[in-house]
């Protein structure tokens, strides 16, 4: 308990305010200073710190927006989808408010998927900031809920089979998944039960937990500091700057300095959001999709149906997994164990133990439906990012300091990440409709894209620690302008 | 809270009769923790009244023409009752082959013993397929896909049947899965009994 602190009758009203309250609630004032004045952020940053920001504002757009939106809306399979044409049409400022709503979960993705690519090239991951990264994936995951549920809402045809999917995914579990998906419907499709319960979940339990993983992503990184583009710690370098001689010398203070500095990004973020929200809100089916402005009708599944853009590298993993997947698997995963045979220095023990386990991997394969492996890897492709900290052994953090190839390695992962999301959007079967190319299929495609997926994480111990890194500075590089 | 203990601190000794207590005590909280949820994790499963929704409907097929397919509801599914033609029933012994599982043995998506045959249907009626309209894969509702030949999403010899759009699924006239495809099995065939030759009562097995 600190000293009561007297202060002069002379000073300044807004002094003696000051002192009132830091009498009171001196907590204010330290978390303050520990998150904002004093929170000391390298001084190298560059446009793609602009996004973690972007991000907190693009969660208090949604929080806001829905706020408003549910005074109007009707969580009952018989008017929520008269009543969003309601807020639409009828209610003043209503079309507004749900398309800074409808654009904000696009925008949220864009500049999610954003902040982790940040992540990944500078290695904002490694240790000892893995706690942040797994803070961050469990965001995205809770995101996905988030944006999951909230699509079921305007209960069009699009929200109706997306849901009427996503929730028999589920199913596929072995043993428990049919049960699993009644619980999660409430019905045995997807009904008002469902419609209700999703709307719970949207507006109230997953922000919840989205606001508590949010704190702890940010309090983790302030206790560790912030990395940056040259993956430099600079904790570890010499110590003094302008503000406080313990504070370290290539750190300035969040605010002002990056407070100010990220004004200039919302800046830009709001003239691109805005421009879309006003001049294509729908984005030309991809943000809210044509099928969407057609009422849910439980009997008849429209032609054409696809996720909205941020899910669709997912789902065209998910699609990509028939047999022919399941075989490949098998496939590789008896080319693992022969080079473990051959290459690897480790013991005939573990080795022996490693095709042993190999050959429980192929049996499950077998003995389980393509379709419950398509769960698993659609499943697998979020959950293998909470693992990247301990799959990258690279010398070097940052991109910058890594050898050249590297790029390249990215750049493929990024190229059939992209792929992967056009194709999760096109209906499936062959993609060109002339003759000779019927054999390149989406699903076939989607498979190679699939394999690089997961190549690119689970080769990554090995790949990662290939190459020279270039020398890695002492002290960040800086120019000031 | 950081200040160091006193130089003279001693902890006291450890009471293992308290840590007994605190241990029983934490075992009852946790048993009323699990009680308490039961009803809450309980309120999430189908309530009486979308149980009551689920009991058997009666239809009249009795305009229902040969090519023909109409679509009834049944516990908020999808339920086909299709006619098939005689030419669509010869397509069954060419698709034969080409299936994942032509005598729907499968027993996952059970089909029930009197249509675990290549019509999939009773006896007495073995032109008209009652199956539910549900993939087995993820449950969207395959679509009709009668005329043959190419097309696209469909291969080259495509004799006819249905095509799931959400991922490429194909079942012939028989909602036999083709082989290597997302959905595991073929369409489910509900209960159903025929009350006379034009009225069916989807949802229950009366043997005849």
């Amino acid at each position: 308990m600190a000293e009561f602190k007297e202060i002069s009758p002379n000073a300044s009203a807004g002094a003696k305010l000051n002192n009132w309250f830091d009498n009171r609630f001196p907590t204010l004032f330290a978390e303050y200073r520990k998150h904002m004045s004093e929170y000391f952020a390298p001084k190298n940053f560059n446009f793609w710190y602009f996004f973690g920001s972007l991000a907190l504002l693009v969660l208090v757009i949604q929080i806001v927006t829905g706020i408003f939106l549910t005074m109007n809306y009707k969580p009952d399979a018989a008017k929520a989808f008269e009543s969003v044409e309601y807020i639409m049409r009828d209610v003043p400022g209503g079309w507004f408010i749900r398309y800074m709503h409808s654009t904000g979960a696009s925008a949220f993705f864009i500049v999610v998927y954003l902040h982790m690519y940040r992540g990944l090239i500078y290695g904002s991951y490694r240790k000892p900031r893995e706690l942040v990264w797994i803070f961050g994936c469990a965001i995205f995951l809770a995101l996905m809920a988030e944006a999951f549920m909230g699509y079921l809402l305007p209960w069009g045809q699009m929200s109706y089979w997306g849901a009427q999917v996503i929730v028999n995914l589920f199913s596929a579990i072995p043993f428990i998944g049919p049960d699993l998906s009644l619980l999660i419907r409430g019905d045995y499709v997807v009904a008002d039960a469902t419609l209700n319960r999703f709307f719970a979940f949207h507006v109230i339990a997953v922000p919840l937990v989205l606001l508590g993983l949010v704190v702890a992503h940010l309090l983790a990184l302030h206790d560790v500091g912030s990395n940056n583009p040259d993956g430099i710690e600079i904790k570890k370098g010499p110590k003094g700057n302008r503000w406080s001689p313990d504070a370290p010398a290539d750190g300035i203070p969040f605010h002002p300095y990056y407070s100010v500095h990220d004004i200039v990004g919302v800046s830009v973020f709001l003239m691109a959001y805005f421009g879309i929200l006003f001049f294509a809100p729908e984005m030309g089916g991809y943000f809210l999709e044509y099928n969407n402005f057609i009422p849910a009708d439980p009997l008849v599944t429209p032609p054409h149906i696809a996720p909205v853009w941020y899910f669709t590298p997912f789902y065209s993993m998910l699609r990509a997994t028939t047999d022919t997947m399941v075989h490949v698997l098998m496939v590789i995963i008896v080319l693992a164990v022969i080079l473990n045979f051959i290459k690897s220095r480790s013991s005939t023990a573990k080795k022996g133990a490693i095709a042993v386990i190999g050959l429980i991997a192929i049996g499950l394969l077998a003995v389980f439906d393509a379709k419950f492996w398509g769960v698993v890897v659609m499943g697998g492709a979020v959950v293998i990012l909470f693992f990247l900290p301990w799959l990258d052994r690279s010398p070097a953090r940052s991109i910058r300091y890594r050898p050249g190839w590297h790029k390249t390695v990215y750049a493929v992962f990024l190229i059939w990440f992209a792929i992967l999301m056009v194709l999760g959007i096109m209906v499936p079967g062959p993609i060109f409709s002339q003759g000779s190319l019927e054999w390149l299929t989406n699903e076939r495609v989607a498979l190679v894209g699939t394999l690089f997926y997961f190549g690119f994480f689970l080769l990554m111990p090995w790949w990662s620690q290939l190459g020279t890194p270039k020398p890695v500075p002492d002290r960040v590089t800086f120019k000031p302008h | 809270m950081s200040d160091a203990p006193p130089s003279n601190f001693t902890p006291a000794p450890l009471d293992s009769s308290k840590r007994t207590w605190l241990i029983a005590s934490s075992a009852a909280g946790a048993v009323g923790t699990v009680a308490l949820a039961t009803p809450f994790v309980e309120s999430f499963s189908p309530s009486e009244r979308a149980k009551a929704a689920g009991a058997a409907v009666e239809v009249d097929i009795s305009a229902l023409k040969a090519g023909e397919r109409m679509i009834v509801e049944w516990r908020g599914q999808p339920v086909w009752v299709f006619k098939r033609t005689p030419e669509m029933l010869a397509t069954l012994k060419t698709t034969e082959s080409e299936v994942a599982d032509p005598m729907s043995k499968r027993t996952d998506f059970p089909t029930p013993v009197w249509a675990q045959n290549i019509d999939r249907a009773q006896e007495a009626h073995k032109d008209i397929l009652v199956v539910v309209g549900i993939c087995t894969h993820l449950g969207c509702s395959p679509v009709e896909k009668f005329k043959a030949g190419p097309q696209p999403s469909l291969p080259d010899n495509w004799v006819g049947g249905f095509f799931c759009p959400c991922h490429g699924s194909t079942f012939d006239f028989s909602a036999r899965v083709f082989k290597d495809k997302p959905a595991p099995a073929n369409l489910v065939v509900p209960p159903y009994t025929y009350l006379s030759d034009t009225r069916l009562l989807i949802g229950e097995y009366k043997k005849a």
